[in-house]
């Protein structure tokens, strides 16, 4: 009984407005109403100026003909291609750079990141004064620097560095020979893929039979041999075609062979010279994070520095490593989109084009915006799928 | 005695020297065959980089020429930067009064130094920002006409906020003085919206107006970097306290802010900024494009600090937050006087670093067409007199962002030794 009525004489009676739930929820519809207001007024304005400015709206225009070149092009694209065609070109150059700029990066990142931490005092400051070097001045500078240099200090295409007549670098970019497509790259394709899943097998098999017997396998020759070996072996049976197309000089340029141009690298060169100075230091950081007697140990057990590093402390760092890495990758992402500044298709250049050609600036911003949330989030939801597969299971 | 050593021993060798400079030398250059490679290798390809570039930037560098012509065939041509410096550092400002953007240069400069120092870390902050930016303005603009409405919104804004946070802690007389201020402030607005207060704005123009399309190089950096961060700062503190919040619908609309800015460059940002912003305001407002740019780079840089804000009210013990409810505080004091004080002391150093990768940054402004400090020597490159010489201009401008950048990130590195002594093992 009594503690009945210490219940209900303890429930003070409180006022709706001091209630905070309700707080809560008045507050909420409040901040809700005002932001939604705020979304009318710029949305009403929007289809008001739009209608004023006889602007069309939707995303009919991706079906009409593009009529502009694009330099560039993983697929066949030409400009009496549609526009969804032309962006689709855009991404897929985006993509291709942000790939080929995550690798590099990380790989000549962990070199550098590693090198400041090497017991030789030069090498250490040397590998200091890059990343310093690097990570204080704008990319898009950078990207300048790079881009210009090469433009400037290459010769023309009748001057082109020409070796040994396959070869021809030049302001117009570098042209090599390229096979000319054959049935057989098919197949050579597929035996790369089947030596790449061997490869995985075989690495798993390596491990499961080191951790029951301690004997080490030769993966890395192995897998070399299936991957390169294979398709090798797949193009001597056809009979080793080999006909190429050759680069040579037609009145102003090349024509023939292929071309990797100076946009491109000097967009790749600068992604990855300024992302791998913050890719050093992540990984430098992750090193350092690591107890000391980690490295001891690893020494007394006879490992050599080379090993203590591969076998003992990158693999550790890796944990603290891959959360700040994947911001990294999604810099380098996001970053890529400066092609625009020198002239680089990607993406943000493709719908810049369509944008002043149609005069439709919403719809193609919705594009970019799209395009760029979903390759930022599948990339962190592949890192983070990384990351919990190497997290330190414990109990 | 009998395990002593009969006969002769042989002598070990003394041990290896590693003292003294032969000793240094030894211990990191050449501790073993294979190092001692390393630094040969280093030693002789920094030494050929380093003579080649001494060569060319400084033996035969061309210091002055009348054009571009007389550097061919020499070293450097230094007598490019020598001749357009002026508008490297600020752009199209009329050129006889191109000291005031120096001066705005130099007062932002102090505001940055003063503001560095740790014994400045109080209320003197804010007058030094306030004199600062009051300086700033009125050197780059030459006038401004602070108009009636604004100093009463001022005085409501800081009225409102000083009852807010002083309510359960000032003396009786102070919250009275606050509410006054924000009693002033209203009830001037209100008069004001009806009319009975006449429009009217406080001149002060001692210099000629010069409008922000002619701004131009270091000033523009300066400013977008430093006042977009700031205007950022305090949106960036609500968006982080709104993502940690227990209201589903404010917390959901704070992250779904955050990831969205995060997820698309800043790029896109800027092009929106410049394309759709003129379509989202009521036909007939025009909106300055330097505003625009202003508008993307705050909307951006908010995202990016809600983040850092929030690693540090994550690394606060809850203990904190539930010692404040137990005295009885409201949300708001809780916030202001407990928590932001204390989260806020942990994410200085990140801060900065995110301010040096806003003042690089910012130079991407360029695309639509902003002349910041790259752009305008972007600029310098295209007159025909002077064609040529990009790597020139480029190191000139790489050297500026580096004073800047380096410097702020060594304060940066000091400041994070400096703040964590108290809890250091």
């Amino acid at each position: 009984m009594a503690v009945e009525a210490l219940g209900t004489t303890t429930r003070a009676k409180v006022a709706p407005w001091n209630d905070p739930f309700i707080r809560g929820w008045v507050f909420q519809i409040v901040v809700v109403a005002l932001v939604g207001l705020l979304a009318w007024f710029l949305v009403s304005n929007t289809i008001e100026n739009l209608e004023r400015q006889k602007i069309a709206s939707g995303f009919h225009y991706l079906e009409r003909e593009a009529g502009f070149e694009i330099g560039d092009s993983m697929i066949a694209y030409s400009p009496s291609d549609t526009y969804a065609r032309a962006i689709l070109v855009g991404l897929l150059n985006t993509l291709k750079v942000a790939v080929l700029g995550i690798i590099l990066a990380t790989v000549l990142g962990t070199m550098i990141g590693v090198g400041r931490l090497s017991p030789n005092w030069l090498l250490a400051k040397i590998c200091e004064g890059y990343v310093e070097m690097f990570r204080n001045v704008p990319l898009l500078l950078w990207l300048f620097l790079i881009y210009k240099m090469i433009s400037e200090a290459f010769p023309g295409p009748r001057q082109a560095i020409n070796v040994l007549d396959s070869f021809f670098l030049s302001n117009r970019g570098l042209y090599f020979p390229v096979p000319i497509a054959d049935p057989i790259h098919k197949w050579m394709g597929l035996a790369f893929l089947i030596g790449v899943i061997a490869t995985f097998l075989v690495k798993r098999w390596a491990k499961k039979r080191q951790d029951a017997t301690g004997q080490p396998f030769p993966t890395i020759k192995t897998a070399i041999a299936l991957i390169v070996g294979l398709p090798a072996v797949i193009w001597l049976l056809d009979g080793a075609p080999h006909h190429m197309s050759w680069p040579a000089l037609k009145g102003f340029n090349f024509e023939g062979g292929t071309v990797i141009q100076p946009e491109f690298t000097a967009l790749l060169l600068g992604l990855v010279l300024y992302t791998s100075a913050f890719v050093a230091e992540i990984v430098r950081s992750g090193i350092l994070a690591l107890h000391k007697g980690q490295t001891e140990a690893a020494m007394a057990i006879g490992l050599s520095r080379g090993q203590v590093m591969r076998l003992v402390l990158l693999p550790q760092a890796l944990r603290i490593i891959v959360p700040p890495m994947t911001s990294q990758y999604l810099n380098i992402t996001k970053n890529s989109s400066l092609a625009i500044a020198i002239g680089y298709p990607d993406l943000v250049a493709a719908v810049n084009v369509t944008i002043n050609q149609t005069g439709q600036a919403i719809e193609n911003i919705l594009i970019i915006m799209a395009a760029y949330l979903s390759v930022s989030l599948s990339i962190s939801a592949f890192m983070n799928w990384y990351n919990k597969r190497i997290a330190l299971t414990e109990r | 005695m009998a395990d002593v050593a009969q006969g002769e021993r042989r002598q070990l060798a003394p041990p290896v020297v590693d003292t003294g400079v032969l000793g240094w030398v030894r211990k990191n250059l050449f501790s073993s065959w294979g190092n001692a490679l390393t630094t040969i290798v280093l030693a002789v390809a920094i030494g050929w980089i380093l003579a080649n570039f001494i060569d060319w930037a400084v033996i035969n560098a061309v210091w002055t020429a009348p054009t571009g012509q007389d550097c061919r065939g020499h070293g450097a041509c230094w007598a490019l930067i020598h001749e357009k410096y002026r508008y490297i550092f600020f752009g199209s400002f009329p050129y006889e009064q191109q000291w005031r953007p120096l001066l705005a240069i130099v007062a932002m400069l102090a505001m940055l130094i003063l503001s560095s120092d740790r014994r400045m870390w109080n209320a003197r902050l804010l007058w030094i920002w306030g004199v600062g930016s009051f300086l700033t303005f009125l050197l780059m603009f030459g006038q401004i006409h602070i108009s009636i409405s604004l100093i009463l919104f001022v005085a409501l804004g800081v009225g409102g906020l000083g009852m807010l946070m002083r309510g359960a802690v000032g003396t009786p007389a102070e919250v009275n003085g606050w509410r006054a201020l924000a009693a002033i402030g209203a009830v001037g607005l209100v008069l004001r919206v009806t009319g009975v207060l006449p429009a009217w704005s406080l001149p002060i123009a001692p210099f000629d107006y010069v409008e922000t399309h002619l701004w131009g190089g270091l000033p523009v950096t300066m400013i977008l970097a430093t006042y977009g961060l700031l205007f950022a700062f305090p949106y960036g503190v609500l968006l982080a306290l709104g993502r940690r919040s227990k209201l589903p619908l404010i917390k959901g609309l704070c992250v779904g802010f955050i990831e969205l800015i995060r997820g698309v460059p800043l790029i896109s940002l800027l092009i929106m900024a410049s394309v759709m912003l003129p379509l989202f305001l009521p036909s007939g407002t025009t909106i300055d494009k330097f505003l625009r740019a202003l508008v993307a780079v705050i909307l951006f840089a908010g995202a990016y600090i809600a983040e850092i804000i929030r690693g540090g009210l994550q690394s606060l013990p809850k203990g904190q937050f539930e010692a404040a409810d137990a005295m009885g505080l409201n949300y708001v004091q809780k916030t202001a006087l407990i928590i932001l004080p204390q989260a806020l002391r942990v994410v200085i150093p990140p801060l900065i670093n995110t301010f040096i990768g806003f003042f690089k940054d910012t130079s991407l402004v360029l695309i639509i067409g902003i002349f910041d400090f790259l752009n305008t020597a972007n600029q310098a490159l295209v007159d025909p007199n002077w064609a040529g010489f990009p790597a020139e201009v480029y190191l000139f401008a790489a050297f500026v962002y580096f004073c800047f950048c380096f410097s702020m990130s060594r304060y940066s590195k000091y400041l994070e030794i400096e703040l964590n002594k108290g809890t250091r093992r």
